[in-house]
């Protein structure tokens, strides 16, 4: 022992009940899978099987959607928006009590550090409910006139990267706004929508209205293609989000995608260094970089790229790198063999294409799925590690010399999620972001969220918003009523 | 971030009073939402078990235990002065204090009192706490409590001249006052509470630092707010950036208003993950503070006993 090490400090399990084996969540029960087919879920930092999730076939897709379409009908489209606001207040409240086994429970299932699913992700979760529910007897008032109309039954699928945090983002306005939902978890991060379905049971929300479909790909297929949803909202890869937008062109259904991204990092030579360099860590170390807005192209301006590199080396020398349940852990697992496996190859293609890399010491762990934080220098545009999305823990370093060059450098890219602006001057800050082709725009920080402000991208990074006044839209139809004085 | 190849020299950069502002402007500022927020971050640290007791054998062992009352009197210092060699009377494996911080005119009473004993005496001068008076005065303050024997000086700033720009001022005072200090160690208070924003907080560092500072010190403790988390990070980056540019190590204080166990870890935890594990002894950060040792001591025992004394159980001397 060093002379400061800190001992492990391991969060308890104990707070958590996991069962052997789980069902589909259809019409407010946990229902068996009419296929029958089951599959494992493990903990990524240790590979521990932790439960056997129901694959959902096209039988069970039908139900839920029917069990959806059946709580609208007669229950959710006649609920007052006062009503709905209370059931979100109560699984807002629910999700605060629960927070502790909520926080645990995504650890586990995610490989995510405790500290993150602890003070990040389940805040959010409960707040995204508070939010939404003072929305639902407000809707008049969201500027889609006196009356908008809820879609109808919503069919949603969501990323591993932050599965109880994605799910708030869809399930809290859809529900506001008057729809009922069939949600899809990705595959390897199931457990915590689960037990969301458990909160729904125990808020007593009207069964039907809100449906969990465990599956993989093949799930997602099904519930995208049916005939009876009304509205698609999908978060994850450009790849599948092409798939998404092709299967509904010619459809009634409407479409929100939030898919990959490749955002800027542009340091000024005026920039707080010190925290910037921690907007550094924090845009693309905070959960295993497994985040779609993630800062991985850092432009730095040349004047500054030595100090920028040298602090930043030093202080990614402190990040602890480990068990995710220890809450001293900075950097946890990496969610999948298959994500491992293509941050790997990304990392030897940096390599090969002439790529400088670089780690801090840091020992993996022998069992799970790691990989140690990475910084590429001498990158330029041509590079893939400086184009494609790695989505891992990975950042490439570029450099500018002015700032039309680092405008131009940040917007080539044919994503446009989010940037981030580090200048001591605010003209600049606002010139940065009223010409970056980015959804969102940080300006001296990196990576905040919040369920106020619309999160959505440009170009191939999709299309909606989801949060905020423009969230509320993609759940609504526009009242178009002219009223006279 | 200052690297060393773009660091004038001390003669360049004192030359004026433009001279000297242009380079602690030109230092990097410091957003104060990212600032607190990291600080924040650290609080979150969870030091358990061995990791603990360590921690807070380090921290009794970096106390400058203080007192500067208008109401100090021998019997108070001499009390100070026991207390500060053996702070737990029934564990003597408790490590003893740093230093015994003290007003001037008390240096002849805490000196025989700490003979032998390995702890310094640090005597506050130049017209502590507010830095108001001539020149002659602070050197005289200074010269007469080295001559009574003090091993550490603690100086204030003049922050009014901080304020109002007249930098090479504040820095001929400190190299002044240096030079009367002798042997003693300097630390320079900046009283980080008047000069109110981060920013200034890292200039006057580097101010101290360029001007020869031992250390730097975060208040007087007469000033609210004193010692901050965040303040301390910015000190600490500032004395690890030097470092980086001259090779030269300078000590930090945290002083004022830091009274529990988990604060005095948290500082601990920020040495740790901003300067690093150099400065992690009483020879390069301390506390100064008074009612932080009984904390420290019922934590000890607690963690060595398994049972919570009680503030019975700790001397308040």
């Amino acid at each position: 022992m060093s002379l400061f090490e800190y001992s492990p400090a391991p969060e308890s399990r104990t707070v958590v009940d996991i069962a052997e084996s789980y069902d589909l969540f259809i019409g407010g029960q946990m229902v068996e899978p009419q296929d029958g087919t089951r599959f494992k879920t493990i903990s990524p930092s240790t590979e521990e099987v932790l439960a056997e999730v129901a694959e959902a076939g096209e039988r069970d897709v039908d139900a839920a959607v029917q069990a959806a379409r059946v709580a609208y009908t007669r229950v959710w489209s006649r609920t007052s928006g006062r009503e709905r606001g209370k059931y979100l207040f109560r699984i807002a409240r629910l999700v605060q009590e629960r927070a502790r086994e909520l926080a645990v429970l995504e650890t586990l299932d995610n490989g995510k550090p405790i500290r993150e699913t602890r003070d990040v992700d389940i805040p959010l979760v409960a707040a995204h409910f508070f939010y939404h529910a003072g929305w639902a007897d407000k809707l008049g008032y969201a500027g889609l006139g006196a009356n908008p109309r809820p879609l109808g039954v919503a069919a949603q699928i969501i990323p591993w990267n932050f599965p109880l945090l994605m799910l708030a983002w869809k399930v809290a306005p859809a529900l506001a706004a008057g729809n009922t939902v069939v949600l899809k978890p990705a595959e390897t991060t199931p457990l915590t929508a689960l037990a969301f379905a458990e909160i729904c049971q125990q808020a007593d929300l009207p069964a039907g209205v809100v449906n969990i479909v465990t599956g993989a790909g093949e799930t997602g297929r099904l519930l995208v293609e049916h005939p009876d949803v009304d509205k698609i909202a999908f978060t994850g890869s450009t790849e599948v989000g092409r798939l998404i937008a092709a299967s509904v062109a010619g459809t009634a259904k409407k479409a929100t995608l939030e898919l990959g991204g490749k955002a800027a990092n542009i340091v000024f030579d005026d920039a707080p260094i010190d925290q910037a360099v921690e907007g550094i860590v924090r845009g693309v170390f905070f959960n295993q970089g497994h985040v779609c807005c993630a800062g991985t192209r850092l432009l730095v301006q040349e004047s500054v790229v030595d100090d920028v590199i040298d602090s930043l080396k030093n202080r990614l020398g402190t990040l602890r790198l480990g068990d995710p349940m220890d809450k001293n852990t900075d950097i946890g697992a990496i969610n999948s063999a298959v994500q491992l496996r293509r941050i790997q190859q990304m990392s030897e293609v940096g390599e090969a294409e002439g790529a400088t890399r670089w780690s801090p010491a840091c020992t993996l762990p022998e069992r799970g799925f790691w990989f140690a934080p990475t910084v590429f220098t001498d990158v330029a545009q041509t590079h893939r590690i400086a184009r494609e999305e790695i989505f891992g823990p990975v950042l490439s370093v570029l450099t500018f010399r002015t700032p039309d060059e680092a405008l131009a450098k940040a917007n080539n890219t044919p994503y446009g999620l989010s940037a981030g602006v580090w200048t001591e001057k605010g003209s600049r800050i606002l010139w940065m972001a009223q010409h970056l082709r980015a959804g969102v725009v940080w300006a001296n920080t990196f990576n905040h969220f919040d369920p106020t402000s619309p999160f959505g991208g440009y170009k191939e990074s999709g299309y909606g918003r989801e949060g905020g006044r423009h969230g509320l839209a993609a759940y609504l139809v526009a009242d178009e009523t002219e009223v006279s004085a | 971030m200052v690297a060393s190849t773009s660091l004038p020299s001390v003669a360049d950069v004192t030359r004026s009073d433009a001279d000297l502002q242009a380079f602690l402007h030109g230092l990097p500022g410091v957003d104060q939402v990212g600032a607190d927020a990291r600080a924040g971050e650290l609080a979150t640290r969870s030091i358990k078990n061995k990791s603990k007791a360590r921690a807070i054998d380090l921290a009794i062992s970096m106390i400058d235990l203080t007192t500067l009352e208008g109401q100090d009197t021998p019997g108070k210092v001499r009390a100070l002065c026991a207390k500060a060699k053996r702070p737990d009377p029934v564990d003597p494996s408790t490590p003893a204090v740093a230093a015994v911080c003290v007003y001037g005119d008390m240096v002849g009473t805490a000196v025989p009192a700490l003979a032998g004993s390995g702890i310094n005496v640090a005597a506050v001068a130049t017209a502590f706490p507010s830095g108001r008076a001539s020149m002659a005065v602070k050197l005289a303050d200074t010269a007469d409590a080295v001559a009574a024997g003090a091993d550490e000086i603690d100086m204030v700033i003049d922050r009014g001249a901080f304020l109002s720009g007249r930098f090479l001022q504040v820095f001929e005072e400190i190299v002044a006052v240096k030079q009367a200090c002798g042997d003693a160690h300097l630390k320079v208070i900046l009283e980080t509470g008047e000069l109110a924003t981060y920013d200034n907080v890292r200039r006057a560092s580097w101010l101290a630092m360029l001007a020869g500072a031992d250390f730097i010190k975060t208040s007087t403790g007469k000033i609210s707010p004193a010692a901050t988390r965040p303040v301390t990070m910015i000190m600490l980056q500032a004395v690890r950036d030097y470092r980086e540019a001259t090779g030269l190590m300078v000590g930090v204080k945290p002083a004022g208003g830091i009274k529990s166990t988990k604060d005095a870890i948290r500082y601990l935890v920020l040495v740790n993950e901003t300067a690093g594990i150099d400065w992690l002894c009483p020879e390069w950060f301390r506390f100064g503070a008074s009612s932080l040792l009984n904390d420290l001591l019922m934590q000890r025992r607690k963690l060595h006993t398994g049972q919570y004394s009680g503030p019975d159980y700790v001397t308040i001397d």
